[in-house]
């Protein structure tokens, strides 16, 4: 136990030395909870429209104004040729095109009918389908106000309809930032804890001081965990400072009990500094550390469920999800945060960490070999 | 012959004739093979308690093979070898007790201070603190460090480094130090200095096994293998090697053996 301590003594003297670890410790987590949250952006906001309006009419007009009164849409000016539209669209400079046939107006008082064209681009499909939700609504409220301005019967038979009230649980007001926030967290400590540990003893080979080490009686738990629990503060104390931020800089509500974010955190760190320990084990370099740990971490983060929902990733994603870390972390972080969920919420994701954790850490220690 | 039994009567340390001094190190028939390479090829020797046993030869002709095998960096292919009374195979942690090694690669911490360096070992090898800082003092006393203690080893001239390393390599009074090709790239005059060390610890009573290709630094070894192409083509004192030879120095000696 002894050994432990002069370890971990050793090692935060020169964590606190090192001129790239320590600002990588406080900057890391300020840019991403500043930077990363609001760069994720899944809202939409001010897509650009170009209005080609053949119709100029008072028919028209309204609609066009219906579009410019939302801040969903930022109307870039009319023109009077599709070309110039599709020259836009193809340009990048707008993300959607409507056009107004002529006689829209006329149509509508003759045949009670009209149609009118929007150009959508759909290189992003999410963002496409979600640009002509809203069209369409905008679109069918006009149609409704038509109905009542002109044939004046909503006063005396209001067309038959099912009102809608929406109460958007956990998120009240759809923060993207709040969804984000716990997700970017969990990031965070993951790079933090998986990088430091990993490039730490993989250096200590490069320097070759891990020589002078094995010759020693130490034992290789006592090695491993000499290596794990410094970068297991440095990133629960991440963390703290991450939720410290987030708090301060987007009023992120924070639900449920900390200890228990804070418990599982500690939990879920111990699996991944393992695998983060035991890659360096396999390693001979810091470049080799970086890469394989990077394949980890992109693989992991992605299929973590951060940016797109697990359970519509298809079935055997979700299976290699089982052994990884970050989906557990992942979704821990926004029940705990967002929902206030308990202990006993969230056994599975318990049990299956402490198996990771165990695999990973047991791992490791075995990998580490004093005898070449 | 690798295993021929030598006559000692060369001690200019120590009262004792080296055989009832007994063996620290035996090996009998180590071998090391890379694939189809033979990095050892049946190596036998023994190692006197307290004698300053040199280990020579060329690059690559095995040396640093065999010193990492006994200090239990690296496992033998076949071999009996017992370090200190004990069996390298079942008995590693037992044997690492009690050596001391120091690497040709330069190996205590560069980013932090003698000082730190000298407690952390100290820590390592279970040593209590008191006894640590006693002991740091004598050593940076002796060394002529006390007013660098708080320096951080990366500043100091290599040959301070090395001195300092050998100390702390021999910090827990191991029974053996290995060390390997300890003076590389310093200064004669501090190459001078590093084997009035090297004679200190002896006296002391550890047994040194140093590994080197400075033909001068054989003339201070009480015996001296000389390995080539893996196997050991001859050990004896100094003394007698120039004899068997016809050599004036042991640089003759090297050549004459490995060509």
């Amino acid at each position: 136990m002894k050994t432990i301590l002069y370890i971990l003594k050793k090692e935060f003297r020169q964590i606190f030395r090192n001129k790239t670890m320590l600002p990588m410790i406080i900057v890391v987590p300020l840019v991403q909870m500043l930077v990363l949250v609001f760069a994720a952006n899944l809202n939409l906001r001010k897509i650009d429209v170009v209005v080609v309006d053949h119709d100029l009419s008072e028919a028209s007009r309204q609609l066009v104004g219906k579009f410019d009164g939302i801040p969903f849409f930022n109307l870039k000016g009319a023109n009077f040729s599709i070309e110039s539209a599709e020259e836009k669209l193809e340009a990048g400079k707008a993300e959607m095109a409507m056009v107004i046939p002529p006689n829209f107006e006329r149509k509508l008082i003759r045949e009670n009918h009209s149609s009118l064209q929007l150009l959508i681009n759909a290189i992003d499909g999410n963002s496409a389908q979600l640009i002509y939700a809203y069209s369409q609504a905008i679109i069918s409220g006009f149609n409704k106000t038509l109905v009542a301005d002109w044939k004046g019967i909503a006063e005396f038979s209001p067309p038959v309809s099912v009102d809608i009230a929406e109460n958007y649980w956990f998120n009240k007001e759809l923060d993207y930032k709040w969804y984000m926030a716990p997700g970017i967290l969990a990031i965070l400590v993951t790079v933090i804890g998986m990088f430091l540990s990993g490039m730490n003893l993989v250096r200590e080979k490069e320097m070759g001081t891990i020589e002078q080490l094995n010759v020693t009686p130490i034992k290789k738990y006592q090695f491993i965990l000499g290596k794990l629990i410094p970068f297991w503060v440095i990133a629960l104390l991440d963390l703290a400072l991450g939720l410290f931020i987030a708090k301060l800089a987007f009023n992120l509500p924070i639900v449920g009990s900390l200890w228990l974010l804070f418990g599982f955190a500690g939990l879920y760190l111990v699996s991944v500094l393992g695998l983060g320990l035991l890659i360096s084990t396999l390693s001979n370099t810091q470049q080799q550390v970086m890469y394989v740990s990077f394949f980890f971490m992109m693989l992991f983060i992605l299929m973590g469920g951060i940016f797109t929902p697990v359970e519509s990733m298809p079935s055997w994603a979700q299976e290699v999800d089982r052994v990884n870390p970050i989906y557990y972390f992942m979704r821990i972080m926004r029940m705990v945060v967002l929902k206030g969920s308990g202990f006993f919420d969230l056994l599975e994701e318990f049990f299956s960490l402490l198996a990771l954790g165990i695999l990973f850490i047991g791992l490791a220690i075995w990998r580490y070999r004093k005898t070449a | 012959m690798s295993n021929k039994k030598t006559k000692i009567n060369f001690l200019p340390w120590g009262e004792t004739p080296e055989r009832e001094r007994g063996h620290i190190i035996s090996v009998k028939n180590l071998v090391k093979k890379y694939g189809d390479f033979y990095a050892n090829d049946h190596l036998s020797f023994d190692v006197y308690k307290g004698e300053i046993f040199g280990f020579l030869g060329a690059n690559g002709a095995g040396k640093t093979t065999a010193i990492r095998i006994l200090c239990g960096l690296s496992s033998p292919t076949s071999g009996e070898i017992k370090v200190a009374g004990y069996d390298i195979y079942t008995q590693t942690e037992k044997v690492k007790n009690n050596i001391g090694y120091m690497s040709q690669k330069f190996s205590l911490y560069e980013d932090l201070t003698v000082s730190e360096n000298i407690q952390f070992y100290g820590g390592i090898y279970g040593l209590p603190s008191k006894t640590v800082k006693e002991k740091e003092k004598q050593l940076l006393e002796k060394l002529e460090l006390t007013s660098s203690k708080n320096k951080l080893i990366a500043g100091l001239p290599l040959g301070w480094k090395q001195k300092l390393a050998f100390s702390i390599a021999i910090l827990h009074d191991p029974k053996i130090v290995f060390l390997d090709e300890p003076t590389g790239g310093v200064d004669p005059i501090t190459r001078r200095k590093f084997w009035d060390l090297i004679y200190e610890a002896a006296n002391g009573g550890i047994t040194v096994f140093v590994t080197t290709h400075y033909m001068d630094e054989a003339e201070y070894c009480n015996r001296v293998s000389i390995m080539d192409a893996g196997k050991i083509e001859a050990l004896d004192t100094p003394e007698n090697l120039k004899k068997q030879y016809k050599a004036k120095n042991m640089d003759e000696v090297f050549v004459k053996i490995a060509r």
